[in-house]
């Protein structure tokens, strides 16, 4: 399998503080690999760096064999990557059809790629003209994800869907990803639910201090407890 | 955290009209303390006048505040720039500015009017490019730039007209009032009325119904998501920009022709009312800024008739007091 994503040897700096400390990873085509690690390893600011909204200071990212490290963020995202921020950053002041409007850069919204989603998110037809900022949380995650999938893309960039979302609305999610997953659809996904990590992942890298300390098959992770504890400080066991 | 559920009902969103009450509240609540109903009408027609020249002038301030939250503090030069490019037009054809002609007197004004913007908005390209591409995320530089560049385009202005005054009469057309009554309205200010509320509508439209508008409407809020989703918001900005400027020209046409002279500090006074409407008004809202700048000419005008000596600190009160009620303004669009 090809690998679509690539960085080698990446450091970024934000301000005085040097974040990420020469991060090599690749992210094979068609697969969820899975970013885990604990808070401030440095898992957002890896995907910032990716989809250019931090500069990376130093090495290489190349996306299908085209380098983008020193390209500007539309230019990366015209690319075909798509990008889901932690904090969903959906309009609020727009409509949910505004926000999909927008995302659809390239022309009118493709109705059967509508209907599709709307198969997993209904809220967002039945709240089609109501302004975002009057979601839910859960409603807001579901059409921060929608804007990233509404047009094909090649990659998407996934940070922490499911946080502090209720469980029915995670579930909703995971089955979500899934079926991108099963369209074949490249992602690297950020998630510190070692269940949704566990139904969703191919492959993860573990993430500590700005670096990558472990990289293999999520499945082997999964299985492997004392490796969970030593990488994560907690095991896939106690988070179910 | 709480979360609804994906099917729940939305909760209604809540109109929030106080902002749009505040006016019409402080309008009415002025008729007793006037005394005279033809003052009072007098005066409100003056500070709905006076209100859209404001806003005309800093509609596209508030955009690119809130837009790229750039502070720009020489957005003035384009307000004196375009009063002055006015006077190109308007001397020449001073027969017929003066003639008994509606339409002789628009056929010199509204080109007087366009070319103003023109070179108002071509200015605000170079501005852009020159003092404030470079500084980008550095307020204290921008106030340091583009303040340099107010003094630069005040001395510009003296060395190429003179330091005197330059009178730019109403057209004859213009001129009086009409008369309903014992309530004398003077024309001038029903046009800068029909004009303000114009632009106003026409910047809804596009802010609501276009694309175009969508994104300016996003970048406000969050312009890296808008950078994430693939678009160059660079350029958006300096569409922005460049129609902030053009806009603040016309106001400086209207606001010259309202005074009956053009100076080239003449935008010194009305950079603070500006800045003070953009502030209380929201960073990036125009709504915000509509409501703003009636309630400031509504102060000016209000207070300098009741209480002339409080004249001076009235709009700096209306901003503590607007500021204590909502921090952010009366519609906060940023969350900065």
């Amino acid at each position: 399998m090809t690998d679509l994503l690539t960085l080698s040897g990446v450091h970024t700096h934000i301000g005085r503080y040097h974040i990420l400390q020469g991060i090599d990873l690749a992210v094979p085509e068609g697969q969820v690999t899975m970013l885990l690690g604990r808070n401030g390893a440095g898992k957002t600011t890896t995907l910032r760096t990716i989809i250019g909204l931090w500069q990376a200071s130093k090495g290489e990212i190349s996306l299908g064999g085209t380098r983008i490290e020193s390209l500007a963020t539309p230019d990366i995202a015209r690319l075909g990557v798509g990008y889901v921020p932690e904090s969903m950053a959906v309009f609020s002041d727009l409509t949910v059809k505004e926000n999909l409007v927008l995302a659809a850069r390239d022309g009118p919204l493709d109705d059967t790629q509508l209907d599709w989603i709307f198969g997993f998110f209904p809220a967002l037809r039945r709240f089609w003209l109501s302004r975002a900022g009057s979601l839910s949380g859960g409603q807001k995650q579901m059409l921060s994800i929608a804007r990233a999938i509404i047009e094909p893309r090649k990659l998407l960039l996934i940070d922490e869907p499911t946080k502090g979302l209720a469980p029915a609305i995670v579930m909703a999610l995971i089955e979500c990803l899934k079926e991108i997953k099963r369209k074949g659809a490249t992602i690297l996904l950020v998630e510190q639910n070692f269940f949704a990590a566990r139904e969703l992942g191919d492959s993860v890298l573990v993430m500590d201090n700005g670096t990558i300390v472990h990289r293999g098959e999520m499945a082997a992770l999964a299985a492997d407890v004392p490796l969970q504890e030593r990488l994560l400080g907690l095991s896939l066991e106690t988070h179910q | 955290m709480t979360d609804l559920a994906a099917n729940d009902p939305l909760p209604k969103p809540k109109r929030d009209l106080a902002p749009i009450l505040l006016p019409i509240a402080l309008a009415l609540l002025m008729i007793p303390l006037i005394g005279s109903t033809s003052s009072w009408l007098t005066l409100t027609v003056a500070s709905l006048a006076m209100g859209m020249m404001i806003f005309i002038m800093a509609s596209g301030l508030t955009l690119v505040f809130g837009l790229m939250d750039v502070l720009n503090f020489g957005h003035g030069a384009f307000i004196a720039v375009g009063a002055y490019v006015a006077t190109l037009v308007l001397a020449p054809f001073a027969a017929s500015i003066q003639a008994d002609s509606l339409w002789m007197n628009l056929a010199v004004l509204a080109p007087a009017a366009l070319l103003s913007m023109a070179v108002s908005g071509a200015l605000g390209l170079v501005v852009e490019r020159v003092l404030i591409l470079p500084v980008y995320g550095q307020h204290l530089k921008q106030i340091l730039m583009t303040t340099g560049g107010l003094i630069v385009a005040e001395q510009t202005l003296y060395a190429l007209w003179g330091p005197q005054i330059i009178p730019m009469p109403l057209p004859a057309s213009l001129r009086g009032s009409f008369i309903i009554g014992d309530v004398a309205i003077a024309k001038y200010r029903v046009l800068a009325m029909l004009i303000g509320l114009a632009i106003f509508i026409a910047i809804q439209l596009v802010l609501n119904r276009s694309k175009l508008g969508l994104l300016i409407r996003a970048g406000v809020e969050n312009r890296e998501m808008v950078e994430a989703l693939g678009y160059r918001i660079r350029r958006l900005f300096l569409g922005v920009f460049m129609t902030g400027s053009a806009l603040a020209g016309l106001g400086g046409v209207m606001w010259a022709l309202y005074r009956e002279q053009v100076h080239a500090s003449m935008s010194d006074d009305l950079t603070v009312l500006i800045f003070i409407v953009v502030i209380i008004g929201g960073l990036g809202s125009i709504g915000g800024c509509f409501i703003g700048a009636i309630l400031v000419a509504m102060v000016a005008n209000y207070g300098g008739f009741l209480v002339p000596k409080l004249a001076l600190v009235s709009n700096i009160l209306l901003m503590v007091a607007i500021l204590m009620w909502r921090p952010r303004g009366l519609y906060a669009v940023t969350s900065r």
